[in-house]
């Protein structure tokens, strides 16, 4: 097991209980979230309802009336120590188009971290990344693994709504986003890839805990694939890890 | 002709709204689902359908509605609404049979933000995801993954027999009291100090004209967390009170989104969600620790009640005048007696 410590049982109400692995964004919390949740999924406890991976816990919904907290809280202790460790067992590499179009603050960002916009290139599209959590919006997808020269503060205002598709970085992470939203992250390219479809029999690409790398394509390439994407098609490759 | 509800007009806000979209909080979906769930487990019990079926989610914007094709069987409960039929007064509380021609009209009344209409019959429209609930900030479920608007077609499949005439439905549960709202505290009230939580308790808090179906804001002190404005996002539940960098507390409601960096002082619990959703924006609300065996307690409570049969009296035509009187009703809708809720 990871030592990142004992758990910590939190009460969401009385119908959800959050599993804390750590209050910070470690990788090492993530597994032990990642393990528990395929430790719990796997045993079907009676009283679970659902299952919520973030950064670094779990979020059990349950039943009250099926199982109480103390039951879950012991049953968890259980599996927990049993869990196994997880690791990422496949790869999605997406298409991403940095050019200045799409990635309309490429240029700030590289001001900011006093390097050239083809180095913010070159570092986020070298970096492997881990799936850490879906939130805000049904598909935006939280990435761990942002090198550290590519650490930039929020925005100081909110800017208006940036495109479905677009790539974004801030709070030390990366982030693939769905739907256009008005957003505090930096802009830095776009991808034809929709994370979200209901227009697909795979509705969403990428599990939590799955590794993600970008692959740079330019504007011509960007527009062939969004016309597959928008058919339906994945365009977005994944391979499976050893 | 086929059956179907179709929309005359709608305000703001009037939504599809089924038991929620559940198992895709992983992926970021919020289920959705009814601000009052206990109004519209009621409503729908009252025609015979699952507790969770497909119902219309009505706002203080108000619904006009007429049937086509067929007689449907209807009950509508929540707030109390001003609901007529043709100029025809009814109670709040009430199943009733809507004959084609018919103009049914539901607007704000005296009290309550929400009420539900259920229909004796499945509302037949494509789910998304497995579900029929709305959540208009991701387009998801209900028509086209927006509000109601004037012209809506509801088409409306296995209808149910009409049982007579109009009906007061008798549903003491539903009169709230105005007792403090319940709360666990947790999952980050370690972020507050003891004299915060104290004052969170102490404090009337005003709801805000902000307020919707993603999250009720509350205006009051400030309690800005003593151990730092973000937390590493992690998981969000309907009657999360999350208080924001500037210190103003919020709660959490059925739309909001499933995962937040701010901290949760305490979490409503399920049985007093629905009577926070009831009270209209200026209401004045006070929040109460409870425990967890309190909780369950009140969910048990609840549970039983949905179980048992709903009462309905048939309406009679006052003679003097267009309202539908039943004599049992007034005392039924409005009385604070039976209340689930209490400790």
């Amino acid at each position: 097991m990871a030592s990142v410590g004992e758990p910590i049982f939190l009460d969401a109400g009385e119908a959800a209980l959050v599993v804390e692995f750590g209050r910070t964004v470690d990788p090492a919390a993530h597994n032990r979230v990642l393990s528990l949740d395929a430790a719990m999924a796997a045993c079907e406890l009676p009283g679970v309802v659902e299952l919520v991976p973030t950064i670094r816990s779990l979020m059990i919904h349950y039943d009250p009336l099926v199982i109480d907290r103390t039951a879950l809280v012991d049953a968890v202790r259980n599996i927990e120590t049993a869990a196994a460790d997880t690791r990422p067992v496949r790869r999605w590499t997406i298409p991403c188009c940095y050019d200045p179009t799409f990635g309309e603050d490429i240029t700030q960002v590289a001001d900011q971290l006093g390097m050239t916009p083809e180095r913010v290139v070159a570092l986020h599209s070298g970096a492997t990344y881990r799936a850490y959590m879906y939130g805000f919006l049904p598909g935006f997808c939280y990435l761990g693994g942002l090198p550290k020269e590519l650490t930039v503060s929020r925005r100081v205002t909110i800017r208006p709504p940036h495109p479905s598709g677009t790539i974004m970085i801030g709070a030390g992470m990366g982030l693939i986003t769905t739907f256009a939203m008005p957003t505090g992250w930096w802009l830095i390219g776009r991808t034809p890839e929709r994370m979200f479809s209901l227009a697909r029999e795979q509705t969403f690409l990428a599990a939590v805990g799955d590794e993600i790398k970008f692959e740079p394509i330019d504007l011509e390439a960007f527009h062939a694939l969004d016309r597959r994407a928008e058919r339906g098609e994945v365009v977005a490759t994944v391979t499976a890890l050893p | 002709m086929s059956a179907a509800l179709k929309t005359v007009s709608a305000g703001p806000g009037v939504t599809l709204q089924d038991a929620g979209r559940h198992g895709y909080l992983r992926y970021g979906v919020t289920a959705a689902g009814p601000m009052d769930r206990l109004a519209m487990a009621t409503a729908n019990r009252a025609v015979g359908a699952a507790p969770g079926a497909t119902a219309i989610e009505v706002s203080l914007g108000g619904i006009e509605l007429v049937a086509e094709g067929a007689t449907l069987p209807l009950a509508i409960v929540g707030g109390a609404f001003d609901v007529s039929i043709d100029g025809h007064k009814l109670p709040p509380a009430v199943r009733l049979a809507l004959t084609p021609g018919a103009r049914l009209r539901i607007r704000a009344g005296a009290d309550g933000a929400w009420c539900y209409v259920a229909v004796g019959g499945r509302i037949d429209v494509p789910p998304v995801l497995g579900s029929n609930a709305t959540h208009t900030r991701s387009s998801l479920g209900g028509i086209d993954g927006r509000a109601l608007a004037t012209g809506d077609v509801l088409p409306v499949v296995d209808i149910g027999p009409c049982e007579g005439g109009a009906a007061g439905l008798t549903a003491p549960w539903l009169a709230r009291s105005d007792d403090p709202i319940r709360m666990i505290l947790g999952p980050q009230d370690d972020y507050f100090s003891r004299e915060q939580i104290e004052r969170f308790c102490r404090e009337r808090w005003t709801i805000s004209h902000r307020s919707d179906r993603m999250a009720y804001f509350l205006e009051g002190p400030q309690i800005a967390p003593a151990n730092g404005l973000n937390i590493v996002s992690d998981g969000i539940v309907m009657g999360a009170i999350q208080v924001l960098g500037d210190g103003r507390p919020m709660v959490l409601m059925a739309d909001r989104q499933v995962t937040g960096g701010y901290p949760k002082i305490a979490t409503v619990i399920g049985p007093d969600q629905g009577r926070l959703a009831q009270m209209r924006p200026g209401s004045s609300v006070r929040f109460a620790t409870t425990a967890i065996e309190q909780a369950v307690a009140a969910r048990r409570a609840e549970r039983a009640i949905l179980d048992a049969a709903i009462e309905a009296v048939p309406l009679v035509r006052h003679p003097s005048d267009d309202v539908l009187l039943e004599s049992n009703l007034i005392s039924g809708v409005t009385a604070g007696s039976g209340n689930v809720d209490a400790d």
